[in-house]
């Protein structure tokens, strides 16, 4: 089971995982994704605090993102993510390619551009 | 059977003859010695006999045909009628001549006309018992058999001599037996299962049968003036008795079946509604297919409700755009659009609530038309596996021509109907299933194929390799290349997502792997040109991590790659201790433009005799026990070095079993390889 809210707050969306983002359910997380984007915000921040586990299914929805960021400037940001899921990310090398910060502090700091 | 028939025809003669003979001695004044008791028991024995023959005739015939039956006594009545009137005919031609006055001729003529009287009403008795206990019950039965009792036994009466008008005890019996034959005869349910047709032929033959008896009864009852008083035959109680009650049945079947004519239609009406239902229910077993079940839901739903035309509108196809498929009866297509077209515009619409469904999709809608052919339609809709698969509109050209009986009886029709097709669509589903899991087994041994069976290597390592799937097809794939004869390529990788869309990435991946191999790449090169050539064909989600393993034996020494693949555990003998071997990398096909060379790296590392590298797929780092925990990379570390000193066979083998242990009995749920390196 996999949730998605999104709430726009001033100067930046922020999207909330929450479950697993396995085979079936990473649709789910895809038109989350999707719908936040078609705002054409520039910033979008995606709290992970309460993703508990992501499959490749799942990576391969955020590695789906990484080309529509560069190409539009947007500042997309994950945070919160647990040891689990950030060893994850990391193995596939997506760290490197996407902004994750631990807390949501941290996150709206780079907003902002501190 | 026979012999009672020839032992009646015997006492017949018997009878006849002493009839005769007494009349000799009569009118001789001879004494012939005969008791007069004799005469009466042959008499009566004679209709024992009678009685008898037609009760063991009547058990052989398991017809059910009651118009069979009713012939049968018509046709043994019409021939005692036709001797009987061929006697009176003789009579009377002879009247004048000197015949007329013989007393023999007379007496063997009466004799013959009782003989066939006394055949029919015995016949005729089986058979209205036969009708009178269809479809009995015990009390019936019983009630029978006491009345049955007493007409035999009333056969011996005439022994005490007594006569209808002097004696009471014959008044009484008589009266017994007309009251409980008056109880009986009101047992006709066998009238109710002719149909109309067989109703009326009913009512000739039992009129003719009654018309007999009449006859009879009073060419018995009234005799001549002239004839002897020995022949008054109808003081016999058990002739008078079983007269009574031939008559009583026959005017009260006569009337029954009269006053049921009216009503007939609705009862095989009723019939005919049980059959259309369990031919609806039967379709499928017969071989039928979704049309044959439309057709026999309009057929007999009109005729249920005497609709004057109707039509089907079949939705085949989930999407609601779908043309709609038409079976129309009675009705030409401008008809059709007419009268759609009077439903949408009419306003007397009222809408019947289906008591098993709550959507009001599934309700049928009542309209009436005030101005039109047809004055009133009927739509149901049609449920097939919970969902309107489309309705039939009845039409009638009468206002209010459906009744709530009518509604009940379509609501029936067109859900078993939906049930048929449920399950003769179930059915296709399952053929269908059992079709894709034979096109998924082929696939499951294309794909099999793809893994190398036997791995390249030389006498410096040994190499196993294992791999599962819960699907039938998967994404892992691991591969091996001879370069030269000191010079090996190791690969393993992992498909994002599982099942098809997996195997088919992973054929690609196999396809690449195939040909970058042979241009003896250095690892990272590899990687980059297997990025470029994937990001073309892998779907936009999909990526691959790939781990690139080159083992030169001659220097004893690997280089490696890690594309977003799991970190490789190595062994090492020197140190006796395992570790994760941590180099950067990217998935292939996550960046898929020129970019993806900054993320790639080579690294160099020499090997010992008795390390170990083993290489899997996360569905084995990853997999999970039931309280969420992970088999994790701790845990594998402690395996591979506890069990070291085993060959790769081994290792492959214990990894495999901690892992189901810790698993225990939770399925895994995703693919899961590994290939054990043992360098020698």
């Amino acid at each position: 089971m996999l949730e998605i809210v999104q709430t726009n707050e001033n100067n930046y969306i922020s999207i909330a995982v929450t479950g697993d983002a396995d085979a079936s359910s990473s649709i789910k997380l895809d038109k989350g994704l999707r719908s936040a984007f078609d705002e054409s915000h520039s910033n979008i921040i995606v709290d992970c605090t309460n993703l508990n586990y992501i499959s490749s299914a799942g990576l391969g929805v955020f590695m789906s993102y990484i080309e529509e960021i560069n190409q539009t400037n947007t500042t997309f940001i994950i945070y919160g993510l647990s040891e689990k899921v950030l060893k994850v990310f990391g193995i596939l090398g997506l760290d490197q390619l996407l902004i994750i910060r631990k807390t949501k502090e941290e996150a709206l700091a780079e907003i902002n551009g501190l | 059977m026979r012999i009672s028939l020839v032992v009646a025809l015997l006492l017949w003669l018997i009878m006849t003859l002493l009839d005769v003979l007494q009349v000799l001695a009569f009118r001789s004044d001879v004494d012939l010695g005969i008791s007069p008791v004799v005469p009466v028991l042959i008499m009566d024995f004679f209709f024992v006999f009678l009685v008898l023959y037609y009760r063991l005739r009547i058990t052989r015939l398991e017809s059910t045909d009651f118009i069979d039956y009713l012939w049968r006594v018509f046709a043994i009545g019409l021939v005692a009628t036709l001797v009987s009137v061929a006697i009176g005919l003789f009579n009377s031609s002879i009247a004048d001549s000197a015949l007329s006055k013989n007393p023999f001729l007379e007496e063997v003529l009466f004799s013959l006309r009782f003989g066939m009287v006394s055949v029919f009403l015995i016949s005729t008795f089986t058979v209205w018992k036969k009708l009178i206990l269809y479809q009995k019950s015990k009390r019936l039965v019983l009630w029978w058999n006491v009345f049955e009792g007493i007409v035999l036994l009333s056969i011996f009466f005439d022994l005490t001599g007594a006569e209808l008008q002097t004696s009471d005890l014959f008044k009484v019996l008589f009266g017994i037996i007309t009251l409980m034959a008056l109880i009986l005869s009101a047992n006709l349910k066998w009238v109710a299962y002719l149909n109309f047709k067989q109703k009326w032929k009913s009512i000739l033959l039992i009129l003719l049968i009654t018309i007999y008896l009449g006859y009879f009864f009073t060419s018995i009852y009234v005799p001549g003036e002239d004839t002897m008083d020995n022949l008054k035959s109808i003081d016999n109680l058990f002739v008078i008795s079983l007269f009574v009650f031939l008559l009583f049945y026959s005017i009260f079947s006569l009337l029954v079946i009269l006053f049921n004519l009216p009503t007939s239609s609705v009862f095989e009406k009723k019939m005919e509604e049980a059959i259309n239902f369990q031919r609806l229910s039967q379709s499928i077993q017969q071989g039928e297919n979704e049309n044959q079940i439309f057709d026999i839901l309009l057929t007999s739903s009109m005729s249920a409700v005497y609709a004057d035309a109707g039509w089907l509108e079949i939705n085949r196809n989930k999407q609601e755009t779908e043309e709609l498929e038409i079976r129309r009866k009675n009705l030409s297509p401008t008809n059709r659009l007419e009268v759609i077209e009077q439903i949408k515009t009419s306003k007397q619409k009222s809408v019947l609530k289906n008591p098993l469904s709550k959507a009001t999709e599934q309700d049928q809608t009542l309209v009436v038309f005030k101005k039109s052919n047809f004055r009133s339609v009927l739509i149901v809709p049609l449920v097939i596996q919970e969902k309107v698969a489309g309705h039939m509109y009845l039409l009638n050209e009468l206002s209010d021509g459906f009744n709530k009986e009518m509604i009940n009886i379509i609501n029936t029709f067109a859900s078993q109907a939906s049930i048929s097709i449920e399950n003769f669509r179930l059915l296709g589903e399952a053929l269908e299933n059992e079709r894709y899991k034979k096109e998924l087994n082929i696939a499951k041994k294309v794909q099999r194929a793809l893994l190398p069976e036997n791995l390249d290597h030389d006498s410096c390592f040994q190499i196993h390799a294992y791999t599962q799937a819960p699907d039938e097809v998967g994404g892992d794939y691991y591969d091996t290349f001879k370069l030269s004869d000191h010079k090996f390529v190791v690969v393993i990788g992992d498909v994002s997502g599982k099942g098809t869309s997996a195997a088919f990435h992973m054929s690609q991946m196999k396809g690449i792997f195939q040909s970058l191999v042979q241009l003896d790449l250095a690892p990272d090169e590899f990687l980059v040109k297997a990025n470029k050539a994937l990001s073309g064909c892998l779907e936009k989600t999909s990526f691959i991590t790939l781990s690139y393993f080159v083992i030169d034996t001659e220097r004893r020494s690997v280089e490696y790659s890690r594309a977003g693949h799991c970190p490789t555990l190595f062994y090492s003998s020197q140190n006796a201790s395992a570790e994760f071997l941590e180099n950067k990398g990217l998935g292939l096909g996550i960046l898929r433009n020129d970019s993806f060379k900054n993320y790639v790296f080579v690294n160099r590392m020499t090997f010992q005799k008795d390390d170990i590298i083993v290489l899997y797929t996360d569905g084995i780092s990853e997999a999970s026990n039931h309280s969420g925990e992970e088999f994790g990379y701790e845990r594998m570390k402690k395996i591979l070095t506890e069990n070291a000193k085993y060959d790769a066979v081994s290792i492959q083998k214990t990894f495999i079993k901690k892992l189901f242990e810790f698993c225990e009995d939770k399925n895994l749920n995703d693919d899961y390889t590994m290939v054990v390196i043992k360098f020698k």
